[in-house]
Protein backbone atom coordinates (compact mmCIF):
# COMPACT_ATOMS: atom_id res chain seq x y z
CA UNK A 1 0.00 0.00 0.00
CA UNK A 2 1.53 3.47 -1.09
CA UNK A 3 1.10 6.21 0.95
CA UNK A 4 3.89 9.12 1.00
CA UNK A 5 5.88 8.31 4.36
CA UNK A 6 7.13 11.21 5.77
CA UNK A 7 7.06 10.16 9.44
CA UNK A 8 9.94 10.59 11.68
CA UNK A 9 12.08 8.53 12.13
CA UNK A 10 11.03 7.54 16.13
CA UNK A 11 8.27 6.25 14.14
CA UNK A 12 5.69 7.57 16.51
CA UNK A 13 3.01 9.38 14.57
CA UNK A 14 0.53 12.28 15.77
CA UNK A 15 -2.96 11.69 15.83
CA UNK A 16 -5.69 13.96 14.87
CA UNK A 17 -7.47 15.51 17.22
CA UNK A 18 -10.34 14.51 14.97
CA UNK A 19 -9.05 11.02 15.07
CA UNK A 20 -12.35 9.67 16.50
CA UNK A 21 -14.33 11.10 14.17
CA UNK A 22 -12.70 9.78 11.28
CA UNK A 23 -12.18 6.25 12.14
CA UNK A 24 -15.65 6.22 12.77
CA UNK A 25 -16.20 7.30 9.18
CA UNK A 26 -14.30 4.22 8.24
CA UNK A 27 -11.10 6.09 7.37
CA UNK A 28 -7.95 4.19 6.17
CA UNK A 29 -5.04 5.77 7.64
CA UNK A 30 -1.59 6.53 6.22
CA UNK A 31 1.65 8.27 7.97
CA UNK A 32 2.00 11.55 6.49
CA UNK A 33 4.82 13.91 7.67
CA UNK A 34 4.42 12.17 11.06
CA UNK A 35 0.83 12.36 11.38
CA UNK A 36 -1.70 9.99 11.04
CA UNK A 37 -4.11 10.95 8.17
CA UNK A 38 -6.95 9.73 6.39
CA UNK A 39 -6.02 8.74 3.27
CA UNK A 40 -9.23 7.53 2.42
CA UNK A 41 -12.83 7.20 3.87
CA UNK A 42 -15.34 5.19 0.97
CA UNK A 43 -12.56 5.92 -1.94
CA UNK A 44 -10.41 8.39 -3.16
CA UNK A 45 -12.12 8.58 -7.23
CA UNK A 46 -15.37 8.92 -5.08
CA UNK A 47 -14.37 11.61 -2.68
CA UNK A 48 -12.90 13.33 -5.51
CA UNK A 49 -16.03 13.51 -7.45
CA UNK A 50 -17.97 14.65 -4.63
CA UNK A 51 -15.00 17.85 -4.37
CA UNK A 52 -15.60 18.48 -8.23
CA UNK A 53 -19.60 17.95 -8.49
CA UNK A 54 -20.75 19.22 -4.53
CA UNK A 55 -18.48 19.55 -1.82
CA UNK A 56 -15.95 17.71 0.33
CA UNK A 57 -14.55 18.31 3.91
CA UNK A 58 -10.54 17.56 4.49
CA UNK A 59 -9.32 17.44 7.99
CA UNK A 60 -5.93 19.24 7.30
CA UNK A 61 -4.86 19.75 10.68
CA UNK A 62 -1.17 18.31 9.94
CA UNK A 63 -0.79 21.89 8.42
CA UNK A 64 1.71 23.46 10.86
CA UNK A 65 0.40 27.35 11.70
CA UNK A 66 2.36 30.12 13.73
CA UNK A 67 1.63 33.20 14.05
CA UNK A 68 3.90 36.10 13.79
CA UNK A 69 2.49 39.09 15.82
CA UNK A 70 3.14 43.05 16.64
CA UNK A 71 3.74 46.05 14.71
CA UNK A 72 7.24 44.64 12.81
CA UNK A 73 5.32 41.58 12.03
CA UNK A 74 5.13 42.61 8.35
CA UNK A 75 8.66 43.97 8.07
CA UNK A 76 9.90 40.57 9.81
CA UNK A 77 8.05 38.18 7.32
CA UNK A 78 9.07 40.55 4.48
CA UNK A 79 12.53 39.58 5.53
CA UNK A 80 12.39 35.83 5.00
CA UNK A 81 9.35 35.73 2.60
CA UNK A 82 9.79 36.26 -1.30
CA UNK A 83 6.25 38.05 -1.26
CA UNK A 84 6.44 41.88 -0.60
CA UNK A 85 3.59 40.82 2.54
CA UNK A 86 3.51 44.97 3.17
CA UNK A 87 1.64 45.43 0.75
CA UNK A 88 -1.25 43.04 1.83
CA UNK A 89 -4.27 44.85 2.99
CA UNK A 90 -5.63 43.55 6.19
CA UNK A 91 -8.37 40.47 5.71
CA UNK A 92 -6.15 39.59 3.11
CA UNK A 93 -4.21 35.86 2.86
CA UNK A 94 -1.66 35.30 -0.07
CA UNK A 95 0.63 32.58 -1.34
CA UNK A 96 4.11 33.09 -1.21
CA UNK A 97 8.07 31.23 -0.61
CA UNK A 98 10.82 30.99 1.52
CA UNK A 99 13.38 30.41 -0.34
CA UNK A 100 17.01 29.08 0.45
CA UNK A 101 20.45 31.71 -0.13
CA UNK A 102 20.84 29.66 -3.73
CA UNK A 103 17.04 30.98 -4.21
CA UNK A 104 15.87 27.12 -4.45
CA UNK A 105 12.36 26.87 -2.57
CA UNK A 106 12.67 25.92 1.14
CA UNK A 107 8.81 25.76 1.58
CA UNK A 108 5.57 26.92 0.01
CA UNK A 109 3.56 28.65 2.51
CA UNK A 110 0.35 30.98 3.12
CA UNK A 111 0.30 34.02 4.72
CA UNK A 112 -3.21 35.44 6.58
CA UNK A 113 -3.40 39.34 7.58
CA UNK A 114 -5.49 39.74 10.55
CA UNK A 115 -6.51 42.96 12.41
CA UNK A 116 -4.10 43.97 15.17
CA UNK A 117 -0.62 43.69 13.31
CA UNK A 118 -1.39 39.46 13.31
CA UNK A 119 -0.32 37.60 11.18
CA UNK A 120 -0.92 33.54 10.64
CA UNK A 121 1.41 31.48 8.19
CA UNK A 122 0.52 28.13 7.03
CA UNK A 123 3.37 25.70 6.67
CA UNK A 124 3.60 21.82 4.83
CA UNK A 125 3.71 19.21 8.10
CA UNK A 126 7.30 17.94 6.63
CA UNK A 127 8.68 21.50 6.73
CA UNK A 128 7.41 22.34 10.30
CA UNK A 129 10.11 22.58 12.44
CA UNK A 130 12.81 24.13 10.02
CA UNK A 131 10.10 27.25 9.15
CA UNK A 132 9.21 27.95 12.72
CA UNK A 133 12.66 28.07 13.15
CA UNK A 134 13.02 30.57 10.09
CA UNK A 135 10.42 32.45 12.06
CA UNK A 136 12.17 32.28 15.02
CA UNK A 137 15.53 33.47 14.51
CA UNK A 138 13.44 37.22 12.78
CA UNK A 139 10.58 37.09 15.04
CA UNK A 140 11.71 35.56 18.40
CA UNK A 141 9.10 35.76 20.79
CA UNK A 142 7.02 37.08 18.43
CA UNK A 143 6.28 34.07 16.53
CA UNK A 144 4.31 31.22 18.50
CA UNK A 145 3.35 27.92 17.14
CA UNK A 146 -0.59 26.85 17.20
CA UNK A 147 -0.38 23.82 15.53
CA UNK A 148 -1.26 21.37 18.26
CA UNK A 149 -4.36 23.38 19.64
CA UNK A 150 -6.27 23.97 16.93
CA UNK A 151 -7.87 22.02 13.96
CA UNK A 152 -8.14 22.99 10.47
CA UNK A 153 -10.54 21.74 8.03
CA UNK A 154 -11.04 22.49 4.01
CA UNK A 155 -14.27 22.40 2.83
CA UNK A 156 -14.23 22.44 -0.51
CA UNK A 157 -16.24 22.04 -3.82
CA UNK A 158 -19.25 24.29 -6.26
CA UNK A 159 -21.14 24.04 -3.12
CA UNK A 160 -18.84 24.69 -0.45
CA UNK A 161 -19.41 28.51 -0.31
CA UNK A 162 -22.93 28.02 0.46
CA UNK A 163 -22.03 25.05 3.14
CA UNK A 164 -19.79 27.32 4.93
CA UNK A 165 -21.74 30.47 4.78
CA UNK A 166 -24.59 28.24 6.29
CA UNK A 167 -22.90 26.95 8.91
CA UNK A 168 -20.55 29.80 9.89
CA UNK A 169 -23.31 32.61 8.88
CA UNK A 170 -23.10 36.34 7.48
CA UNK A 171 -19.62 36.35 8.12
CA UNK A 172 -17.92 33.99 5.73
CA UNK A 173 -21.00 34.69 2.63
CA UNK A 174 -19.30 38.54 2.70
CA UNK A 175 -15.56 36.82 2.19
CA UNK A 176 -14.43 37.34 -1.54
CA UNK A 177 -11.80 34.68 -2.83
CA UNK A 178 -8.36 35.14 -0.73
CA UNK A 179 -9.91 37.51 1.97
CA UNK A 180 -9.68 35.67 5.69
CA UNK A 181 -11.30 37.07 8.98
CA UNK A 182 -12.41 35.75 12.26
CA UNK A 183 -15.58 34.82 13.17
CA UNK A 184 -17.76 34.37 16.30
CA UNK A 185 -19.46 30.91 16.22
CA UNK A 186 -21.25 28.91 18.43
CA UNK A 187 -19.27 30.65 21.52
CA UNK A 188 -15.86 30.26 19.55
CA UNK A 189 -13.51 31.81 17.40
CA UNK A 190 -13.19 30.56 14.02
CA UNK A 191 -10.59 32.15 11.23
CA UNK A 192 -11.72 31.14 8.19
CA UNK A 193 -10.42 32.19 4.47
CA UNK A 194 -11.64 31.41 1.31
CA UNK A 195 -9.15 29.61 0.32
CA UNK A 196 -8.12 26.32 -0.50
CA UNK A 197 -6.00 23.24 -2.51
CA UNK A 198 -8.22 22.05 -4.85
CA UNK A 199 -8.50 23.91 -7.61
CA UNK A 200 -12.59 24.75 -6.66
CA UNK A 201 -13.93 26.99 -4.80
CA UNK A 202 -14.66 26.88 -0.31
CA UNK A 203 -12.89 27.91 2.79
CA UNK A 204 -10.32 27.00 5.19
CA UNK A 205 -11.09 27.39 9.10
CA UNK A 206 -8.97 27.56 11.87
CA UNK A 207 -10.60 26.04 15.12
CA UNK A 208 -9.58 25.22 19.05
CA UNK A 209 -10.01 21.67 19.11
CA UNK A 210 -12.04 21.31 21.49
CA UNK A 211 -14.84 23.16 19.38
CA UNK A 212 -13.50 21.06 16.07
CA UNK A 213 -15.84 18.28 16.59
CA UNK A 214 -18.89 20.37 16.30
CA UNK A 215 -17.72 22.00 13.20
CA UNK A 216 -16.55 18.94 11.50
CA UNK A 217 -19.93 17.38 12.31
CA UNK A 218 -21.84 20.60 11.20
CA UNK A 219 -20.33 20.24 7.79
CA UNK A 220 -20.78 16.68 7.10
CA UNK A 221 -24.63 17.06 8.40
CA UNK A 222 -24.35 19.86 6.20
CA UNK A 223 -23.64 17.74 2.90
CA UNK A 224 -19.99 17.25 2.88
CA UNK A 225 -18.36 14.44 1.79
CA UNK A 226 -15.59 13.18 4.08
CA UNK A 227 -12.49 13.25 2.14
CA UNK A 228 -8.99 12.46 2.53
CA UNK A 229 -5.30 13.25 1.42
CA UNK A 230 -5.52 10.67 -1.51
CA UNK A 231 -8.32 13.37 -3.27
CA UNK A 232 -6.54 15.74 -2.08
CA UNK A 233 -3.39 14.90 -3.87
CA UNK A 234 -5.25 14.04 -7.15
CA UNK A 235 -7.42 17.20 -6.67
CA UNK A 236 -4.30 19.53 -6.66
CA UNK A 237 -3.01 17.65 -9.32
CA UNK A 238 -4.84 18.43 -11.53
CA UNK A 239 -5.14 21.79 -10.64
CA UNK A 240 -1.59 22.08 -11.45
CA UNK A 241 -0.59 23.15 -7.59
CA UNK A 242 2.57 22.16 -7.23
CA UNK A 243 3.38 19.62 -3.80
CA UNK A 244 6.91 20.66 -1.74
CA UNK A 245 8.88 17.91 -1.29
CA UNK A 246 7.69 16.57 -4.75
CA UNK A 247 7.33 19.26 -7.85
CA UNK A 248 9.47 22.00 -5.68
CA UNK A 249 12.11 21.96 -3.26
CA UNK A 250 15.45 23.29 -2.50
CA UNK A 251 16.94 22.41 -6.19
CA UNK A 252 14.24 24.26 -8.05
CA UNK A 253 13.73 28.01 -8.25
CA UNK A 254 10.25 29.92 -8.39
CA UNK A 255 10.34 31.02 -11.85
CA UNK A 256 11.13 27.56 -13.46
CA UNK A 257 8.50 26.45 -11.36
CA UNK A 258 6.05 29.02 -12.45
CA UNK A 259 5.88 30.46 -9.24
CA UNK A 260 6.67 33.83 -10.41
CA UNK A 261 3.80 35.61 -8.95
CA UNK A 262 4.66 35.06 -5.45
CA UNK A 263 8.22 36.86 -5.63
CA UNK A 264 8.49 40.52 -5.41
CA UNK A 265 11.68 41.71 -6.54
CA UNK A 266 10.54 45.27 -7.25
CA UNK A 267 10.36 46.72 -4.15
CA UNK A 268 14.14 46.39 -3.63
CA UNK A 269 13.15 44.99 0.10
CA UNK A 270 15.99 42.34 1.10
CA UNK A 271 14.51 38.87 1.64
CA UNK A 272 16.43 35.93 2.09
CA UNK A 273 17.18 34.33 -1.50
CA UNK A 274 17.05 37.71 -2.92
CA UNK A 275 20.59 37.90 -5.10
CA UNK A 276 20.17 34.55 -6.25
CA UNK A 277 16.23 35.29 -7.65
CA UNK A 278 17.54 38.45 -9.32
CA UNK A 279 20.03 36.49 -10.79
CA UNK A 280 17.49 33.69 -11.87
CA UNK A 281 15.16 36.13 -13.36
CA UNK A 282 17.84 38.03 -15.54
CA UNK A 283 19.15 34.70 -16.95
CA UNK A 284 17.09 32.15 -19.58
CA UNK A 285 15.22 29.40 -18.75
CA UNK A 286 17.18 26.06 -18.99
CA UNK A 287 14.03 24.23 -18.03
CA UNK A 288 10.48 24.88 -16.93
CA UNK A 289 7.94 22.32 -14.66
CA UNK A 290 6.07 21.32 -17.66
CA UNK A 291 2.26 19.43 -17.27
CA UNK A 292 1.95 16.15 -19.19
CA UNK A 293 -1.45 14.11 -20.03
CA UNK A 294 -1.17 10.39 -21.05
CA UNK A 295 -2.17 10.02 -25.05
CA UNK A 296 -3.06 6.56 -24.11
CA UNK A 297 -4.86 4.23 -21.45
CA UNK A 298 -2.33 4.28 -18.38
CA UNK A 299 -0.90 6.08 -15.22
CA UNK A 300 1.91 8.38 -14.38
CA UNK A 301 3.57 8.26 -11.12
CA UNK A 302 6.13 10.25 -9.66
CA UNK A 303 9.99 9.24 -10.63
CA UNK A 304 8.79 7.65 -13.97
CA UNK A 305 11.36 8.59 -16.67
CA UNK A 306 10.15 10.96 -19.37
CA UNK A 307 12.15 10.32 -22.68
CA UNK A 308 12.05 11.69 -26.21
CA UNK A 309 10.63 9.18 -28.43
CA UNK A 310 13.09 6.76 -29.66
CA UNK A 311 15.66 7.64 -27.47
CA UNK A 312 17.87 6.00 -24.51
CA UNK A 313 18.53 8.93 -21.95
CA UNK A 314 15.72 10.41 -20.61
CA UNK A 315 14.73 13.88 -20.55
CA UNK A 316 13.51 14.09 -17.12
CA UNK A 317 11.41 12.39 -14.46
CA UNK A 318 8.01 13.28 -13.63
CA UNK A 319 7.77 14.75 -9.98
CA UNK A 320 4.15 14.19 -9.28
CA UNK A 321 1.85 11.29 -10.94
CA UNK A 322 -1.62 10.08 -11.22
CA UNK A 323 -4.48 8.82 -12.33
CA UNK A 324 -7.09 12.01 -13.19
CA UNK A 325 -10.49 10.94 -11.94
CA UNK A 326 -11.69 14.14 -13.87
CA UNK A 327 -10.02 13.60 -17.65
CA UNK A 328 -10.12 9.87 -16.98
CA UNK A 329 -6.36 10.00 -17.93
CA UNK A 330 -2.53 9.78 -16.70
CA UNK A 331 -1.58 13.30 -15.76
CA UNK A 332 1.84 14.29 -15.09
CA UNK A 333 4.18 17.24 -14.21
CA UNK A 334 8.39 17.35 -14.92
CA UNK A 335 10.78 19.65 -15.44
CA UNK A 336 11.71 19.98 -19.03
CA UNK A 337 14.25 21.53 -20.76
CA UNK A 338 12.58 24.75 -22.18
CA UNK A 339 12.87 23.33 -26.08
CA UNK A 340 10.47 20.29 -25.25
CA UNK A 341 8.23 22.30 -22.25
CA UNK A 342 5.69 23.77 -25.22
CA UNK A 343 1.97 22.68 -25.44
CA UNK A 344 1.80 19.72 -28.09
CA UNK A 345 4.89 18.40 -27.64
CA UNK A 346 4.72 14.54 -27.69
CA UNK A 347 7.25 12.46 -25.68
CA UNK A 348 6.77 9.43 -23.87
CA UNK A 349 7.07 8.09 -19.99
CA UNK A 350 8.30 4.72 -18.95
CA UNK A 351 5.47 3.53 -17.07
CA UNK A 352 7.22 0.14 -15.64
CA UNK A 353 9.10 -1.03 -19.13
CA UNK A 354 6.13 0.57 -21.60
CA UNK A 355 6.28 3.52 -23.44
CA UNK A 356 3.13 5.32 -23.20
CA UNK A 357 3.14 8.57 -25.02
CA UNK A 358 2.24 11.78 -23.62
CA UNK A 359 1.52 15.41 -24.50
CA UNK A 360 2.78 18.44 -23.21
CA UNK A 361 -0.26 20.91 -21.93
CA UNK A 362 -1.04 24.14 -21.10
CA UNK A 363 -1.85 24.57 -17.18
CA UNK A 364 -4.50 23.85 -15.41
CA UNK A 365 -4.89 19.90 -16.20
CA UNK A 366 -8.38 20.68 -15.14
CA UNK A 367 -10.54 23.52 -15.09
CA UNK A 368 -14.02 24.65 -13.80
CA UNK A 369 -17.05 24.74 -16.01
CA UNK A 370 -17.87 28.47 -16.71
CA UNK A 371 -21.46 28.87 -14.61
CA UNK B 1 -14.31 -5.41 7.59
CA UNK B 2 -16.18 -8.82 6.26
CA UNK B 3 -15.06 -9.92 3.10
CA UNK B 4 -17.12 -12.10 0.43
CA UNK B 5 -14.78 -15.05 -0.02
CA UNK B 6 -17.40 -17.66 -2.03
CA UNK B 7 -17.23 -21.37 -1.51
CA UNK B 8 -16.96 -22.67 -5.23
CA UNK B 9 -13.47 -20.84 -6.02
CA UNK B 10 -9.95 -21.65 -5.54
CA UNK B 11 -7.26 -19.08 -4.18
CA UNK B 12 -4.35 -18.08 -4.31
CA UNK B 13 -1.81 -16.57 -1.21
CA UNK B 14 -1.39 -13.45 -3.76
CA UNK B 15 -5.11 -12.80 -2.93
CA UNK B 16 -6.40 -14.03 -6.42
CA UNK B 17 -9.13 -16.52 -7.35
CA UNK B 18 -9.94 -18.46 -9.98
CA UNK B 19 -13.22 -20.37 -10.98
CA UNK B 20 -13.65 -23.71 -12.87
CA UNK B 21 -16.61 -24.01 -15.13
CA UNK B 22 -18.58 -27.15 -14.67
CA UNK B 23 -19.14 -27.25 -18.88
CA UNK B 24 -15.29 -26.93 -19.37
CA UNK B 25 -13.43 -28.06 -16.83
CA UNK B 26 -9.76 -27.29 -18.24
CA UNK B 27 -10.93 -23.90 -18.23
CA UNK B 28 -10.66 -21.72 -15.61
CA UNK B 29 -11.30 -17.56 -14.95
CA UNK B 30 -9.51 -15.35 -12.73
CA UNK B 31 -9.65 -12.42 -11.02
CA UNK B 32 -8.66 -10.62 -7.65
CA UNK B 33 -10.43 -11.16 -4.03
CA UNK B 34 -12.46 -9.02 -2.56
CA UNK B 35 -10.13 -8.35 -0.02
CA UNK B 36 -7.67 -8.12 -2.45
CA UNK B 37 -9.63 -5.41 -4.20
CA UNK B 38 -10.27 -3.32 -1.31
CA UNK B 39 -6.82 -2.74 -0.32
CA UNK B 40 -5.81 -1.77 -3.70
CA UNK B 41 -8.93 0.93 -3.52
CA UNK B 42 -10.11 2.19 -6.48
CA UNK B 43 -9.14 0.62 -9.68
CA UNK B 44 -8.59 3.45 -12.57
CA UNK B 45 -6.52 1.48 -15.23
CA UNK B 46 -5.79 -2.66 -15.75
CA UNK B 47 -2.78 -4.01 -18.16
CA UNK B 48 -4.11 -7.91 -18.72
CA UNK B 49 -2.30 -10.02 -20.86
CA UNK B 50 -3.45 -10.68 -24.27
CA UNK B 51 -5.50 -13.90 -25.58
CA UNK B 52 -2.67 -16.42 -26.85
CA UNK B 53 -0.35 -15.52 -24.27
CA UNK B 54 1.68 -17.72 -22.19
CA UNK B 55 1.14 -17.26 -18.30
CA UNK B 56 2.78 -19.19 -15.41
CA UNK B 57 1.58 -20.54 -12.05
CA UNK B 58 2.86 -17.60 -9.31
CA UNK B 59 4.15 -15.60 -12.27
CA UNK B 60 3.43 -11.95 -12.71
CA UNK B 61 0.84 -11.73 -15.53
CA UNK B 62 -0.49 -8.05 -15.57
CA UNK B 63 -0.94 -4.89 -13.33
CA UNK B 64 -3.62 -3.37 -11.55
CA UNK B 65 -3.31 0.14 -11.13
CA UNK B 66 -4.94 1.94 -8.54
CA UNK B 67 -6.06 5.49 -7.42
CA UNK B 68 -3.22 5.22 -4.81
CA UNK B 69 -0.60 2.55 -5.91
CA UNK B 70 0.40 0.06 -8.61
CA UNK B 71 -0.11 -3.87 -7.84
CA UNK B 72 1.02 -6.69 -9.83
CA UNK B 73 -1.63 -9.44 -11.02
CA UNK B 74 -0.27 -13.25 -10.50
CA UNK B 75 -1.66 -15.42 -12.36
CA UNK B 76 -2.73 -18.72 -10.14
CA UNK B 77 -2.24 -20.96 -12.45
CA UNK B 78 -0.02 -21.75 -15.86
CA UNK B 79 -1.65 -21.92 -19.28
CA UNK B 80 -3.01 -19.76 -21.88
CA UNK B 81 -4.68 -16.93 -22.37
CA UNK B 82 -8.01 -17.19 -23.93
CA UNK B 83 -9.81 -14.22 -22.89
CA UNK B 84 -9.38 -10.95 -20.91
CA UNK B 85 -12.50 -8.62 -19.73
CA UNK B 86 -12.29 -5.81 -22.38
CA UNK B 87 -15.04 -4.29 -20.41
CA UNK B 88 -12.67 -3.65 -17.85
CA UNK B 89 -11.14 -1.13 -20.61
CA UNK B 90 -13.61 1.28 -19.72
CA UNK B 91 -15.08 0.32 -16.29
CA UNK B 92 -12.43 -0.86 -14.09
CA UNK B 93 -13.75 0.07 -11.31
CA UNK B 94 -15.96 -3.13 -11.34
CA UNK B 95 -12.98 -5.01 -10.11
CA UNK B 96 -14.00 -3.00 -7.01
CA UNK B 97 -18.08 -3.34 -7.17
CA UNK B 98 -17.97 -7.06 -8.25
CA UNK B 99 -14.80 -8.45 -7.75
CA UNK B 100 -16.14 -12.45 -8.34
CA UNK B 101 -18.63 -11.73 -11.29
CA UNK B 102 -18.13 -8.74 -13.76
CA UNK B 103 -14.95 -7.84 -12.33
CA UNK B 104 -13.37 -11.01 -13.66
CA UNK B 105 -9.78 -10.54 -15.86
CA UNK B 106 -8.93 -13.30 -17.74
CA UNK B 107 -9.89 -16.67 -18.64
CA UNK B 108 -6.97 -19.18 -18.89
CA UNK B 109 -6.79 -23.22 -20.68
CA UNK B 110 -4.74 -24.96 -17.68
CA UNK B 111 -2.06 -26.56 -17.99
CA UNK B 112 -1.20 -28.58 -15.29
CA UNK B 113 -4.23 -29.50 -13.36
CA UNK B 114 -1.94 -30.57 -10.57
CA UNK B 115 -1.04 -27.12 -10.29
CA UNK B 116 -4.33 -26.63 -8.42
CA UNK B 117 -3.74 -28.62 -5.64
CA UNK B 118 -1.51 -26.03 -4.34
CA UNK B 119 -4.30 -23.60 -4.41
CA UNK B 120 -6.85 -22.81 -0.82
CA UNK B 121 -9.85 -23.35 -0.87
CA UNK B 122 -12.17 -20.69 0.80
CA UNK B 123 -11.63 -21.92 4.21
CA UNK B 124 -8.12 -21.85 3.76
CA UNK B 125 -7.90 -18.62 2.29
CA UNK B 126 -10.19 -17.03 4.98
CA UNK B 127 -7.99 -18.55 7.74
CA UNK B 128 -4.55 -16.72 6.27
CA UNK B 129 -6.21 -13.34 5.64
CA UNK B 130 -5.06 -10.36 8.47
CA UNK B 131 -7.75 -10.19 11.07
CA UNK B 132 -9.61 -7.02 11.25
Amino acid sequence: MAGSDHSGSNGVLTRLALHDRHEALGARFAPFAGWEMPLQYEGIVGEHHAVRERVGVFDVSHLARAWVEGPDAAALLRSVTTFDVTTLPVGKAHYSLYCTEDGGIEDDIFLYHLPGDRWLVIHNAANADKDFERLRAVAGDAASEVTPETVMLAVQGPEAVALLSSVLGDGFAGLEQRDCAELDWNGTSVLVARTGYTGEDGGECIVGADHAPALWDAFTEGGATPAGLGARDTLRLEAALPLHGNDIDTTTHPYEAGLGFAVTLDDGAPFTGREALVEAKAQPRTRRLAHLVAKERGVLRAHYAVHEPGTEEPVAHLTSGAFSPSLRLGVGMAYLPVRLAKPGVTLEVDVRGRALPVEVVRRPFYRKPKD
Amino acid sequence: MDHETPEELLYSANHEWLRRDAGSPDEGTIGITDFAQDQVGDVVYLDLPAEGDAVTAGERCGEIESAKTVSDLYSPVSGEVIAANGALEDQPELVNSSPYNEGWMIRVRIADEAELDALLDAAGYRAQLPED
